[in-house]
């Protein structure tokens, strides 16, 4: 099995306190993986660890085999991607959804023609040329996760992060974005990370799970096995907190 | 206690009312659920029952409050309203608090013209243990930063309670908290009803939830009510398609590995009115006199469709 990130002794402090303390996973090449915990476990500054956006006091990450602290601004770019939970902020509001793909690719493949590619990627996420052509603001929340979804494999990434990509979306509207994933994972050579807090959208969308708390991951393992016999007491309280009608 | 009488709401430069002919009702000691995605048109109804509508909305319709006209109520009158009859419990308790008071010059605030100072500071620490802070005494010292979120969502609770009102109005109280403490809010909602025989309208995207707490459901769709009853029945038997594709739609953790099955399309915005059943460009059954003319809700549920 090949993997395609491998996290090993992620440490980083913020002074005396510890927001990742020696966290570690693999992710699978085509795997999706979920990290799950609440607010203050340290999902959310691991995210930022791989992505580069924070350097780790301790700890190595490796994507696709190479060391994350070796590659530059741009290769790392190319094997790892992120989604945040709303697109807005990472969308430049000037630029239409069309011009948004167009940016991304010159960047990483200048000199390429790059309109084929963008009526693709504006396909592989149910984008019509209407929206192509519309700003992030005239875009409702499912159509704006869309657009990030496709600038995020523009660059054909190895890994793709999702930061609670669907937790601001609504029901129905949610499931069609998780279906799409789903979809993209079968057909490409991608695989997820999935940071959330909603156990249900882990179980629907990951192989494997980690659960994290005060910085450290206390169970991880087959998201089947994690969900239906928790070992660690702390998912057990997880799970028990999950709404679930009364009768 | 409450009833709302065929309701409408219309905004200022908008298609469609974000309110449309809705008529609800909840009874002393009765929680009822409000459920519907964004745009539905659920927190307007909430802020329409407090009389706080944004200006130049138009109405129609009436909101009675243990008889009495909501939409019709003095500005004095109103202040009355929202501490002792109808009491709001907002989403985000850190927006909800200012960030530079004690906690326990928020609540005495909502008292001190009515109780005179010393008796309301007495009454905020009452209020406090009454929602489940530890130490009551020293939480009224403290300023906003010092409590986790699930600390200061009590102490938005306590401020609800503070004028003993018949009725809560909870909008989304549990959306910007984690999962377990989600869970111990639910459990102090459900106590404090048993304790107080207070009214709720509970206000939720999360039908799930819903189901955990309320006896009655109302399931909103762009600005209407598409189905109601009690939630037992709804959830076992939902009868319109979108109570039913909404049911569907929402992930759960006994259903492992399976995606659930997305509604397409998505909700109308105000800037559209598509004509007959809002629901019709997203439902599976629709026929072309579901656009002509918009079913009325006739046995709790608003379908040509529906079975009895």
């Amino acid at each position: 099995m090949n993997i395609d990130l491998e996290v090993r002794g992620l440490s980083k402090r913020y002074g005396a306190f510890t927001a990742v303390d020696d966290v570690g996973f693999d992710l699978a090449t085509g795997g999706s993986l979920g990290l799950v915990g609440e607010s203050g476990s340290g999902k959310t500054t691991t995210a930022r660890l791989l992505l580069g956006l924070e350097r780790p006091d301790a700890g190595t990450v490796l994507v696709a085999g190479r060391p994350l602290a070796s590659l530059g601004r741009k290769d790392r770019a190319r094997l790892i991607q992120i989604v945040f939970q709303d697109p807005l902020g990472s969308l430049d509001p000037r630029l239409t959804v069309e011009e948004s793909l167009a940016e991304v690719l010159r960047l990483h493949f200048p000199g390429e023609p790059h309109a084929a590619r963008t009526a693709e990627l504006l396909e592989q996420v149910g984008l019509g040329p209407r929206e192509a052509r519309a700003m992030p603001r005239e875009l409702s929340g499912g159509q704006r996760q869309r657009v990030a979804i496709a600038r995020a494999l523009a660059v054909r990434p190895k890994v793709l992060v999702l930061d609670e990509a669907v937790a601001a979306l609504d029901v129905s509207v949610q499931a069609q974005i998780l279906g799409l994933l789903a979809e993209i994972r079968t057909a490409g050579d991608v695989s997820y990370l999935f940071i959330t807090h909603d156990l249900a959208v882990v179980g629907c969308v990951t192989d494997h799970v980690a659960v994290m708390r005060r910085g450290r991951i206390v169970e991880s393992g087959p998201t089947a096995r994690v969900l239906t016999a928790p070992e660690h007491e702390y998912t057990r309280l997880l799970l028990d907190s999950v709404p679930r009608p009364a009768f | 206690m409450l009833e709302i009488d065929d309701l409408s709401v219309r905004l200022p430069r908008t298609a469609r009312p974000a309110i449309d002919r809705i008529s609800l009702t909840v009874a002393e000691n009765e929680t009822v659920g409000l459920v519907g995605e964004s745009g539905s048109g659920k927190s307007l109804t909430a802020r329409a029952v407090l009389g706080l509508l944004p200006k130049g909305a138009r109405t129609s319709g009436e909101i009675r409050m243990d008889g009495a006209d909501v939409l019709s109520m003095s500005p004095a009158g109103l202040r009355r309203h929202r501490t002792h009859a109808a009491a709001m419990i907002y989403q985000d308790p850190r927006a909800a608090i200012s960030p530079f008071r004690r906690i326990g010059d928020f609540l005495a605030e909502i008292l001190r013209e009515e109780m005179g100072a010393r008796a309301a500071r007495a009454r905020a620490v009452e209020l406090l243990g009454m929602v489940g802070l530890p130490e009551p005494e020293r939480h009224v010292r403290q300023h906003p930063h010092e409590l986790s979120g699930g600390m200061l969502q009590r102490v938005v609770i306590a401020a609800a309670l503070a004028g003993e009102p018949r009725l809560l109005l909870a909008d989304e109280p549990t959306t910007a908290l984690d999962v377990t403490t989600q869970a111990e809010i639910i459990r102090l909602l459900r106590e404090l009803r048993a304790r107080t025989r207070t009214g709720m309208l509970f206000i939720t995207h999360d039908l799930e939830l819903a189901a955990m707490i309320c006896d009655r459901v109302y399931v909103m769709y762009a600005g209407r009510v598409m189905e109601t009853g009690p939630t037992r029945q709804l959830f076992a038997k939902p009868r319109h398609p979108y109570t039913e594709g909404l049911l569907s739609a929402t992930p759960r953790v006994s259903d492992l590995g399976t995606l659930p099955p997305p509604i397409p399309g998505r909700p109308p915005d105000l800037l559209s009115a598509p004509p007959g059943c809002p629901f019709a460009p997203r439902c599976p059954h629709a026929m072309d006199s579901c656009t002509a003319a918009a079913p009325l809700l006739v046995d709790g549920v608003a379908c040509v469709k529906a079975e009895p």
